[in-house]
C-alpha cells in the first residue's frame, strides 16, 4: 500500500538533520531556535524529541485511512495512491477540523498569517513521485529513517525486532494504530514513554462518523414520506370534519 | 414621531457599548488573523466560535423547526400565534451564525468552497449544505411577514403552493444538521472526555435541540410580550412546557442509561473540572425539567420564563462542555478566551437581540395588531428597562 518512512529510535543520535533537511525543501528557516523547539508548527513540520536517553520523532502519520482527509469539507487533504497524505491550500477554508480530528495531533496551523493555511509534512510526496527519498530519509546520517514501500520496510522492522530482541520493544508502533499508518515506528521502550499515543483503536477513524453520514439518505427519503404522510392525515381530519359540518377539531 | 436623536436607555446603551467592542474586535481580527485575536493554538484549534457561536446558535434557533412541525405538519394549530417568532428567530440565529463563521474561519473569502467542493465523508460537509439549504428555507417561511406588510399577493400566494414540501424540507434539514453537530464529534473519541463521548452525540444532540428550542420559544414571547406590552400566550407557553419537561425526561434518561452503559457513571466520583461542569449542566437541565412536571409552575409566568431560560443555559453548557471542557485535559493545553473572541460573540449576540427588535416591530411578526403606535413605543421603552 504504497510509499512508507521507518524510523528506528534505537538508530537515532537526535542530530536533528533531518529536521533541517524538512526545513530545507519546504524553503522554512532553519536556525539554533527553531532546533531547540520539540512541538511541531507550521515552521516546523517535523521535530526530534529527547526523552531521557531516548530519541522519538514527530511527523504526520500518513493513516491508511487519515482522519484529516474524511473530516475535511471541501476535500484540501487526500491520501494519495502513493502513500503520502497531501494537502491542497487553494480549496482550504480554514475550519481546522483536521486539526481537530488528526488522533496524533499533527496538522499545524498558520496563526498570525492573514491567509493561513494548514502546514504539515506531505511525505516529500513530489520527491516520492520521481522515485527520490524524501528530504528526512536522504539526511539521516544513521539510517535511523529510512523510506521505501510500506511492505519492505514492514518486512524489515519485523526482521529487527526478531533478531535483536533485546534490544527492542516487541511492537510495531504504526502498524494498527487509528488502523494503521504509512509511518512506522521502532523503540526500545514502550511507545508512550517517547510521547506516543497508545490508546488509539485498531479501527480507521473514519468508520466512527460514516456510520452515522450514511444514513443521511435514509434520512431524508424515510423522513419525507413520513412527514408528507402525517400531514396527509392531520390535514384530511380537518377537510373531512370540515365537510361533515362539524367544525374544527379542538 | 420622528425624533432628531433616538433616546437614551440602559438596554440601547449596553447595545451601542456591545457593538462599539465588537466592532473594535472585529478589526483586530481582520488585522491580526487568528494568532492577534484567539487564544487558539495547534493543540486547541476551536474555541468559543466554534463552541458558542456556532454549536449554541444554531441549537438556539431549533424553535424554528420544532414549532413548523408542530403548527403545519402535526397541524396542532393553536401554537400558530407564537410560530412566526420562532421562525423569526431561526432565521437570525442562523444568519448570525454565518456572521460568527465568518470570524472563526481562517479563509472567510472561500466560506462558499463547500458547495463546489464536496466531500460527502465529511460531516462538516453535510453542516455546511444544511444549513445553507435551511437558511434559504427559513427566509422563504419567513418571506410571508414581508410580502403582508408590501401587500404583494402574487408571491404570497405562490409560497402558499408550496408551503408544505418546503416546511418538510426545513424539518428533514434541521434534523440532519442538528444531530450532525453532535456527529463532529464522534470522530475524536481519544479527546473528548468520557462523560461527553459517546455514540449517542448526535441523537442526543438533537432530542437536546428540540428542548432548547421550545425554551427559547417561551423565552421570546415572553421577553416580546413584555417588550410590545401584549398578553403573554399562557396557556400555550404552559402547554409547550408540558412537551419541554417530557422532553428534557427522555434527553436526561438517555443520558444516564448512556453512561450507564458506558461504564462512565465512576467519572463522577473524581474530583475534576469536568465533573463539576457536568453536574452544572446536568443540574440546569434536570431542575426544569422536575418544576415544569407541576401544573402550578407552568402557570405561573415568572416560573415559566425562569425554566426556560435555566434549560438554555443548560444546553448551552452542555454544548460548551462538548467542544471546550471535554477537549481540554486531551490537548494538554488550556483555553481561556481572548477578549476579542468574547466581545466578537457578546456583538452578535446582542445584534440578534437589536434585530429582532426591530423587525418585530415593523413587520406582521405576532397575530393581533398592537393598538396606537405611540403607546406601543413608550409601553416598550419603559418595560425594556424593567426587563432582567
Amino acid at each position: 500500500m504504497g510509499k512508507s518512512i521507518l524510523y528506528d529510535s534505537t538508530l537515532c543520535v537526535g542530530c536533528k538533520e533531518c529536521e533541517s533537511a524538512c526545513a530545507g525543501r519546504w524553503g522554512l528557516p532553519y536556525g539554533e531556535k527553531t532546533a531547540a523547539e520539540e512541538k511541531l508548527s507550521a515552521h516546523k513540520l517535523t521535530t526530534i524529541v529527547a526523552r531521557g536517553e531516548h530519541f522519538s520523532r514527530r511527523l504526520c502519520m500518513h493513516c491508511a485511512e487519515p482522519a484529516c482527509a474524511s473530516v475535511c469539507p471541501v476535500g484540501a487533504l487526500e491520501k494519495t495512491a502513493l502513500g503520502p497524505v497531501v494537502y491542497d491550500a487553494s480549496r482550504c477554508m480554514g475550519c481546522r477540523y483536521c486539526m481537530t480530528a488528526c488522533p496524533f495531533q499533527v496538522p499545524a496551523y498558520e496563526w498570525d498569517s492573514r491567509l493561513p493555511r494548514v502546514r504539515k509534512c506531505d511525505m516529500c510526496f513530489e520527491k516520492q513521485q520521481s522515485g527520490q527519498p524524501t528530504a528526512c530519509a536522504g539526511a539521516c546520517p544513521t539510517g535511523a529513517t529510512i523510506c521505501g514501500d510500506r511492505d519492505a520496510l514492514l518486512a524489515e522492522a519485523q526482521r529487527r525486532l526478531a533478531e535483536k530482541r533485546d534490544q527492542y520493544y516487541p511492537r510495531i508502533y504504526g502498524l494498527r494504530e487509528a488502523g494503521g499508518t504509512s509511518v512506522l515506528f521502532l523503540a526500545a521502550v514502550p511507545f508512550e514513554q517517547l510521547g506516543l499515543k497508545s490508546n488509539l483503536p485498531p479501527e480507521p477513524m473514519p468508520a466512527l462518523t460514516w456510520g452515522v453520514l450514511s444514513h443521511v439518505p435514509d434520512v431524508v427519503s424515510v423522513g419525507s414520506v413520513l412527514l408528507g404522510g402525517i400531514w396527509w392525515i392531520t390535514n384530511r381530519r380537518d377537510e373531512v370534519a370540515a365537510a361533515e359540518g362539524t367544525g374544527r377539531r379542538s | 414621531m420622528t425624533r432628531a436623536l433616538p433616546r437614551l436607555t440602559v438596554w440601547r446603551s449596553i447595545f451601542a457599548v456591545l457593538a462599539l467592542a465588537g466592532l473594535y474586535a472585529t478589526y483586530v481580527r481582520v488585522m491580526y488573523g487568528l494568532g492577534g485575536s484567539t487564544n487558539l493554538n495547534d493543540r486547541f484549534p476551536w474555541g468559543i466560535w466554534v463552541g458558542f457561536d456556532v454549536l449554541c446558535g444554531v441549537g438556539l434557533a431549533a424553535g424554528g423547526f420544532t414549532l413548523v412541525a408542530v403548527v403545519h405538519i402535526f397541524n396542532i394549530e393553536h401554537y400558530k400565534p407564537i410560530l412566526r417568532p420562532a421562525i423569526l428567530t431561526a432565521f437570525l440565529g442562523y444568519v448570525l451564525v454565518v456572521v460568527a463563521l465568518m470570524f472563526d474561519l481562517g479563509r472567510p473569502d472561500r466560506i462558499w468552497h463547500p458547495l463546489v467542493m464536496w466531500n460527502p465523508h465529511s460531516v462538516m460537509f453535510e453542516v455546511a449544505w444544511c444549513v445553507t439549504l435551511y437558511s434559504t428555507v427559513l427566509a422563504l417561511e419567513f418571506a410571508p411577514a414581508v410580502f403582508e406588510k408590501f401587500g404583494l399577493d402574487g408571491p404570497l400566494r405562490s409560497l402558499k403552493a408550496i408551503s408544505v414540501p418546503l416546511m418538510i424540507a426545513g424539518v428533514i434539514l434541521s434534523t440532519l444538521h442538528q444531530s450532525s453537530l453532535g456527529s463532529l464529534y464522534l470522530i475524536v473519541p481519544h479527546k473528548l472526555y468520557a462523560l461527553w463521548y459517546t455514540p449517542l452525540l448526535p441523537l442526543l444532540f438533537y432530542i437536546s435541540a428540540i428542548a432548547v428550542g421550545l425554551a427559547m420559544t417561551i423565552f421570546e414571547s415572553w421577553h416580546s410580550s413584555r417588550a410590545f406590552g401584549r398578553q403573554l400566550e399562557l396557556p400555550l407557553l404552559a402547554s409547550m412546557a408540558r412537551v419541554l419537561a417530557v422532553v428534557l425526561a427522555v434527553y436526561l434518561a438517555l443520558r444516564y442509561l448512556d453512561l450507564l452503559h458506558r461504564g462512565a457513571l465512576r467519572l463522577l466520583l473524581e474530583n475534576r473540572t469536568e465533573t463539576w461542569l457536568f453536574g452544572l449542566e446536568i443540574s440546569l437541565l434536570l431542575l426544569p425539567m422536575l418544576l415544569l412536571f407541576r401544573a402550578h409552575v407552568r402557570r405561573s409566568p415568572a416560573a415559566l420564563y425562569a425554566c426556560a431560560v435555566m434549560v438554555i443555559f443548560g444546553f448551552i453548557a452542555n454544548r460548551l462542555n462538548v467542544s471546550l471542557t471535554g477537549m481540554e485535559a486531551a490537548s494538554g493545553t488550556r483555553y481561556i478566551p481572548k477578549w476579542p473572541e468574547i466581545a466578537v460573540t457578546l456583538g452578535i449576540v446582542a445584534l440578534g437581540f437589536a434585530i429582532f427588535r426591530v423587525v418585530a416591530q415593523y413587520f406582521p411578526i405576532f397575530e393581533e395588531p398592537v393598538s396606537g403606535v405611540d403607546r406601543e413605543v413608550e409601553t416598550s421603552e419603559r418595560e425594556l428597562v424593567g426587563v432582567g
